[in-house]
């Protein structure tokens, strides 16, 4: 497979990459400020551009390059500009209450990395692949997904439950782009207009809740229970 | 008449009463036009059972399939919309939003097409978008009546289900990524392509992609622990909704599991998937059971009759085998019926009882003589009492799993039905026949015009007549039907 056989400029270049988006969760992990999540997830999703126009370059799937420009455009400006119009309208630029101090987050995604990093090696080893840049993917993939989910856990405005899901949709994206690159051109485009999709959805509802429940937290979204 | 023709209908209509109904933007011509959507649905779907029992066929070069198990899952979502469709007349008109009301029949209609999509998708990756899709548009339907509670509930289906289902996502790519080891970079990753190369996938990646997809499409069907978005979504959409999300939704998410167990049992792993599946299965019962004993909500005892129900469903495709499987689908249209029944009588009890609350609904007989006839019956049916369709399925699946590897479940299986058929129908003698001093005087107020109450009723009576129907008589068609979904699903793989 491509990701087995590579030069050793590309393979740093891709290690850098990956690692960097993985450092970009943790940014997010470790801030209160709204406006710090938007800023590392647009950054994040410039880097996955990046890393798409890298796979193109080195394993020579043309099709790549527009899938680079398009997460540019749709990762990249369209969906942080649209959570900065919701945040905006929303009054909030901080997370007052989370159930999980930044500083102990940090700790848990770490610990979650680790487990990520067994899970991956394992699943590695079975295939030789060991101590390739396939190991370094699975090992990004989940653990962006599992940072996704414990921000979805510890954290209660809902620009950062949207966030979340974003996170495990980037994790899965930058996965997918040094697993299988050669997936079918029309499901990656597919998957970006559901993103997009997602959160216009999202969106509308953000504005039923402050409007009709008066509150963004979901803290105070508890009168369905049993 | 060729399968592309009978699809294109089915698909067409729902699209053309969606955008219909947000053209012209009249309450009356809305209703009329989705409910002529969901008759040409219907009947298509109809003529579409036999075709598909052909042989599977592909369309719009492979995209699309139709095959037999597709095809009876249509069945059931077509009949969902079909009563939904004839109950919302009547109910919607009782909410008093005439000025929304074209909105909510467009949505309803466009609902109603992303579930008719989901089954037919060959692709694998486009199947994950359909289902994406169903959550999307559901969720406005959740949230339609704009009160607290119902924003809160589709708040908490769309968080937790896009999750969920980002995890099947991911097991998808683990399953395209396991395929291009042997067949290539690039290939299109239909549930045949799955199927052929699983004998040789890497047993590892296939385990792990299996439980991902499980968890993921099991989040979107309601299995325990994934289950928690079910009870408030179906309990703050209006009943129609309700009747819709419980009996429709959940199959199309349900196929999906079918498809990947059919994939997993070509690996040859042995017995660890099936007997996972059964866990779940039977997890989901138990919380079922725990949850119906104690609710104090009509809207969220049917919700949790819907995980119980489905925790059948999957223990009986864990069971597998021709019996297992046959039971299962049996179970399937058994419960779509059911289940819309009782969202309907708890619509009903609701607008002439003016709560959910199971203690304010009392002396229901005298209140709604007809409809409370016919509620009562759905309640004696959906706890799988004969002569009604679902304990002939509930037995079947009881059958199928004492000759299997994990006949442990069939005795967990018996002890939780037992206990949900108590506990559901204590709630029912409570509500028609218990003496309740602190509100004796009848509140019902409010009656509706003789025209809404016909709405509100004929479809209760064209669920439960099939259901009885199917509960005497086990058709030989339906046999063979259930034999040919069965070879399939196991024939190519052993």
């Amino acid at each position: 497979m491509f990701a087995a056989h590579l030069p050793p400029l590309a393979r740093s270049l891709f290690s850098l990459l990956t690692i960097t988006s993985l450092l970009l969760a943790f940014v997010m992990l470790g801030s209160r400020w709204l406006n710090a999540y938007l800023g590392a997830f647009a950054l994040q999703s410039w880097l996955i551009a990046v890393l798409s126009a890298a796979v193109a370059y080195y394993g020579g799937y043309p099709e790549l390059y527009g899938i680079a420009v398009l997460t540019a455009l749709f990762r990249g400006l369209l969906l942080p500009y649209l959570l900065l119009r919701i945040t905006r309208r929303l009054k909030v630029d901080r997370e007052l209450h989370e159930r999980l101090a930044p500083s102990s987050s940090l700790v848990v995604g770490g610990l979650l990395v680790v487990f990520a990093f067994v899970v991956s090696a394992h699943l590695g080893a079975t295939l030789g692949l060991t101590g390739t840049i396939a190991v370094l993917a699975l090992t990004t993939m989940l653990s962006m997904k599992l940072i996704g989910f414990l921000m979805l856990m510890v954290r209660s405005e809902v620009v950062s439950q949207i966030l979340g899901l974003l996170v495990i949709e980037n994790g899965i994206f930058l996965g997918s782009q040094i697993l299988v690159p050669g997936m079918p051109l029309l499901i990656e485009l597919v998957i970006l207009f559901d993103l997009l999709v997602v959160v216009a959805c999202l969106g509308v509802l953000v504005r039923y809740l402050t409007v009709h429940a008066g509150t963004t937290s979901t803290r105070d979204l508890t009168r369905l229970v049993g | 008449m060729s399968p592309a023709i009978v699809v294109a209908v089915a698909l067409l209509s729902p699209l053309a009463g969606a955008v219909g109904c947000q053209l012209i933007r009249s309450p009356r011509v809305a209703e009329y036009l989705n409910l002529a959507a969901s008759v040409i649905v219907f009947v298509a779907i109809l003529r579409l059972l036999p075709i598909a029992l052909h042989g599977p066929y592909t369309l719009l070069h492979g995209y699309l399939i139709v095959d037999p198990l597709g095809a009876w899952v249509l069945l059931s979502v077509a009949a969902v919309y079909l009563l939904a469709s004839l109950y919302s007349i009547g109910y919607m008109r009782t909410l008093h939003t005439p000025a929304r009301l074209h909105r909510f029949y467009a949505l309803f209609a466009g609902f109603a097409l992303t579930m008719l999509l989901g089954p037919l998708m060959n692709n694998i990756g486009v199947y994950w978008i359909a289902i994406e899709l169903t959550t999307l548009v559901s969720t406005f339907l959740v949230g339609f009546e704009k009160t607290r509670e119902s924003i809160e509930a589709a708040w908490k289906y769309i968080v937790v289900v896009s999750a969920g289902i980002s995890l099947a996502l991911l097991g998808i790519i683990l399953y395209y990524w396991g395929g291009s080891l042997i067949l290539g970079p690039t290939y299109a990753l239909t549930w045949g392509t799955l199927r052929s190369v699983a004998p040789h996938l890497n047993p590892t990646i296939a385990l792990t992609a299996f439980l991902l997809v499980f968890i993921g499409f099991g989040t979107k069907v309601g299995l325990a622990p994934m289950h928690t978005w079910l009870p408030d979504a179906h309990s703050e959409g209006p009943a129609p909704v309700s009747a819709m999300l419980s009996g429709a939704l959940l199959n199309t998410a349900m196929i999906g599991i079918v498809r990947f167990i059919q994939v997993i049992d070509a690996v040859r792993l042995g017995a660890l998937p099936q007997t996972v599946v059964v866990a779940i299965g039977a997890l989901s019962l138990a919380i079922a059971a725990l949850f119906i004993t104690r609710q104090t909500d009509i809207k969220r005892l049917m919700a949790y009759s819907s995980v119980e129900h489905m925790g059948v469903m999957t223990l009986g495709f864990g069971f597998g085998g021709p019996l297992g499987v046959a039971g299962a689908l049996y179970h399937m249209l058994n419960h779509s019926l059911n289940k819309s029944l009782m969202f309907f009588g708890s619509g009903n009890a609701m607008h002439a009882f003016r709560s959910k609350r199971l203690g304010r609904i009392h002396h229901v007989l005298s209140v709604m003589p007809i409809a409370g006839v016919l509620w009562l019956a759905g309640a004696v049916a959906i706890t799988g009492a004969p002569p009604f369709g679902l304990f002939l399925s509930e037995f079947t699946i009881l059958r199928a799993g004492l000759a299997g590897a994990n006949a442990w479940a069939v005795f967990v299986m018996l002890a939780l039905l037992v206990v949900i058929f108590i506990g559901f129908l204590n709630h029912f003698r409570a509500m028609y026949f218990g003496e309740n001093p602190q509100v004796a005087a009848a509140t019902s107020c409010g009656q509706p015009d003789a025209a809404d109450r016909f709405w509100r009723v004929l479809p209760m009576w064209l669920a439960l007549i099939p259901l009885l129907a199917m509960g005497l008589w086990w058709p030989s068609t339906l046999s063979h039907y259930f034999a040919v979904i069965a070879t399939q699903l196991s024939g190519d793989a052993r």
